[in-house]
């Protein structure tokens, strides 16, 4: 898989603290990326120097291949900073196509496209009111619609489902899934673990500054998974005898999840439970939550960022 | 370059699409030339003509008033104290016999106050008549004393005030030029103010609604910044243009409305009336103003004019622009900053008044050519003649200096606006900011 973004060794120190310090990883063209981590983790830092906002004290970014030039490479990015903004009294319509001028983008080409986003999402109604008239979700809405106007290879977008509703959310999260599809690069910072799961190919989970996980959703569940399997039976059995294949963790009303021992497999649970007469009607694994590896990563650590002299 | 020009566009659109800005462009000039024309009318219509009685019997007196618009004299023996209303006079001017051994009173009696002007109108004729008795008592003849008054500046001698410079020969007006010169300085501390002001409010909307972040995404923050003071500096001069033109419509249709003698009559109340009560207002050095259109030189007048506002403009603004993006919330936060900007501002001022009237004064020079105070200052120089007053070297110094200021607070200002815009919640001081504006990049 090819890289669009590549960062290597990255470093942004402020006066209070190490925001960023030595961080390396590849985003991969088509994924939908997720950038997790606790508040004060760095991740906003990050993304304002893939944006090219920021300038990285030490260590490179390299886009498509080439290094990062954010005056030229600017118009293949969209970017939904985590404050969202808008020139509150400058009319809607007229807003979305200065902002996505200033991306390159031909006039009438910008309005046509506009024109697509508001039919899609019914926002056509919005073109002559102002900014300041919407409501908070409305304007998120728009200010998502201004982030992919003009089809950019990399979408960056900075919690974009906080502070909207359930259904919002859906729709936001819907148009991230079919942009993928299309070819775009999604990288979303987020703190909403459920919605990661759903949808992220790729994940990496900063804390102070430094990288803690890197890899695919599904290689990472993999990497912490704890060999818990819930079974469900016809007639729960609500204990069973002691045995060397695995030990009983915990009960539900309808069934019971084993912790199957080292050097045993789900096949020795199975074939052990069948031995005894038990009807089985489920059997699948519990892999962990991204929310659980995430708290169990970053337990111990204090729960917000402290400041700390920097000596660089 | 291509973004710059967006920015650009997009500033000044808005701001010239807003209500308060059209309403702002037409209003004030209507208002001002209104605000002319009630004066001059109601100065005209206060001038009342008063019929006074004059009771005079020392018969020193006798003819000797001269009536005017404003008072009309009758000389009646028949009238006095008692009855002088009764006959239709507003008052009546009691002359008892003169001694000269003793100071006798003169006096003026009415029932309703008549009036400064009319006090001071009529004491100065009792005045000449005194005076023109005791030249008469000593034996000079009344028709000298006539000759002698008739004769002003004019028939004796002339008056003229010339600058020599190398081989020119040029005619000044000092009254004309500190005129000129004050209304330049004005309108150029004004600008700074409200333009200034306005840049600094624009970059504290972008950061407060939280827009920088995104517009820097797409943007350099040099571009944003500089899109926003040059749509602004348009904003300016579109005003400005506007407002000269209506202006100069507006008080052309007044003249046409207003009857030409009506306007001189209503000067020359302002000047009859004694120093203290004399209307300075505006609107009558206006209307002075617009008789004086002679010899000045407009061309280089408009070309300076032009470059000071332009490059006042700009240096400033680059400054507010630099305040604007630390301010949090904190309105106060805003004051304070913006001291250091608006000090040397209202400074120059003050600098500038004593330029206006001794234009070739060391403060005058150093002021005209420092760029803090330059595009006020050297204003008020100008009228007074370039290369007289203002010799070239110095002309073209304060110019390439105020270039060069505006250049380098413009550089200063790029670096603290880009750190600063994003910057949320911190304070700020001027330790840092200078830390900003000087680090490498």
């Amino acid at each position: 898989m090819e890289s669009l973004i590549s960062v290597e060794h990255l470093k942004k120190y402020f006066a209070t603290q190490k925001a960023v310090d030595d961080i390396s990883f590849k985003i991969y063209k088509g994924s939908i990326f997720g950038m997790l981590g606790p508040n004060g983790a760095g991740k906003t830092t990050l993304l304002r120097m893939i944006t090219g906002i920021f300038y990285p004290d030490s260590g490179e970014i390299l886009f498509n291949g080439k290094k990062f030039n954010p005056s030229n490479d600017a118009a293949y990015i969209g970017y939904m900073p985590e404050e969202r903004g808008l020139y509150k009294r400058m009319k809607i319509g007229e807003q979305a196509i200065y902002l996505a001028r200033l991306k390159g983008l031909s006039r009438a080409d910008a309005v046509q496209k506009i024109r697509y986003w508001f039919e899609k999402l019914e926002m056509q109604s919005w073109w002559n009111k102002k900014v300041e008239d919407l409501s908070k979700g409305m304007s998120q809405k728009l200010q998502f619609v201004t982030t992919v106007l003009h089809e950019p290879q990399l979408i960056i977008l900075d919690e974009p489902f906080s502070g909207l509703d359930p259904v919002n959310a859906n729709l936001i999260k819907d148009e991230i899934y079919r942009l993928s599809q299309k070819g775009s690069t999604i990288v979303f910072s987020t703190h909403r673990m459920e919605q990661v799961e759903e949808i992220c190919d790729h994940i990496v989970l900063i804390n102070k500054g430094t990288k803690i996980l890197d890899g695919t959703v599904r290689q990472v569940k993999q990497d912490f998974k704890e060999n818990l399997f819930q079974i469900g039976f016809e007639n729960h059995p609500h204990s069973l005898p002691p045995n060397q294949i695995f030990e009983v963790a915990g009960t539900t009303d309808h069934s019971l999840v084993v912790k199957i021992k080292d050097g045993y497999k789900p096949h020795d649970v199975l074939q052990y439970l069948l031995s005894q007469q038990h009807e089985i009607v489920l059997f699948h694994e519990i892999l962990p939550s991204l929310n659980d590896i995430f708290i169990r990563l970053v337990e111990g650590t204090p729960l917000s960022r402290q400041f700390q002299p920097v000596v660089a | 370059m291509d973004k710059i020009w967006l920015i650009i566009k997009r500033e000044y659109l808005t701001r010239v699409r807003n209500k308060t800005f059209i309403l702002s462009t037409f209003l004030l000039p209507i208002v001002m030339i209104l605000f002319i024309g009630g004066v001059i009318l109601l100065t005209v219509k206060s001038v009342d003509q008063y019929k006074i009685a004059v009771n005079d019997a020392s018969g020193m007196f006798k003819d000797e008033f001269k009536s005017t618009k404003m008072v009309l004299y009758d000389y009646r023996s028949d009238i006095n104290e008692k009855n002088y209303m009764k006959e239709g006079y507003s008052g009546i001017l009691m002359i008892p016999i003169l001694h000269k051994e003793k100071k006798d009173t003169i006096r003026l009696i009415s029932e309703k106050q008549l009036g400064l002007m009319t006090d001071d109108a009529i004491r100065k004729e009792i005045n000449k008549a005194v005076e023109d008795r005791m030249f008469q008592d000593r034996g000079i003849d009344r028709r000298v004393i006539d000759s002698i008054r008739e004769n002003s500046e004019n028939s004796v001698y002339e008056f003229r005030s010339l600058q020599v410079k190398g081989g020119q020969v040029k005619e000044s007006n000092s009254g004309r030029s500190y005129g000129i010169g004050f209304a330049c300085g004005i309108l150029i501390y004004i600008t700074l103010f409200i333009y200034g002001a306005a840049v600094m409010r624009g970059v504290m909307e972008e950061k407060m609604n939280r827009i920088a972040e995104v517009m820097i995404s797409s943007a350099k923050p040099f571009q944003l910044m500089m899109g926003k003071i040059i749509g602004i500096a348009a904003v300016s001069l579109t005003q400005f243009l506007m407002w000269i033109v209506l202006m100069s419509v507006l008080s052309t249709a007044l003249t046409a409305f207003i009857p030409h003698d009506m306007i001189q009559q209503a000067q020359q109340v302002n000047q009859n009336m004694p120093n203290m009560a004399q209307n300075n207002s505006m609107a009558f050095k206006i209307l002075e103003f617009k008789n004086v259109f002679s010899d000045v030189n407009w061309g280089l007048l408009l070309f300076c004019f032009l470059y000071y506002f332009l490059g006042g403009y700009l240096f400033y603004s680059a400054l507010f622009a630099a305040v604007g993006s630390v301010v949090n919330e904190d309105p106060q936060e805003a004051q304070a900053l913006m001291l250091p900007i608006t000090m040397p501002i209202i400074l120059s001022f003050i600098v500038m008044s004593i330029a206006a009237s001794t234009p070739s004064s060391p403060v005058a020079v150093w002021g005209s050519i420092i760029p803090f105070s330059s595009p006020i200052v050297m204003m008020a120089r100008i009228p007074y003649g370039v290369p007289g007053t203002v010799p070239y070297w110095q002309l073209a110094l304060s110019m390439v200096l105020l270039f060069l200021g505006f250049l380098f607070t413009t550089w200063m200002s790029a670096k603290i606006y880009r750190t600063g815009i994003l910057l949320y919640g911190k304070k700020v001081n001027f330790r840092e900011l200078g830390r900003w504006a000087f680090r490498r990049s």
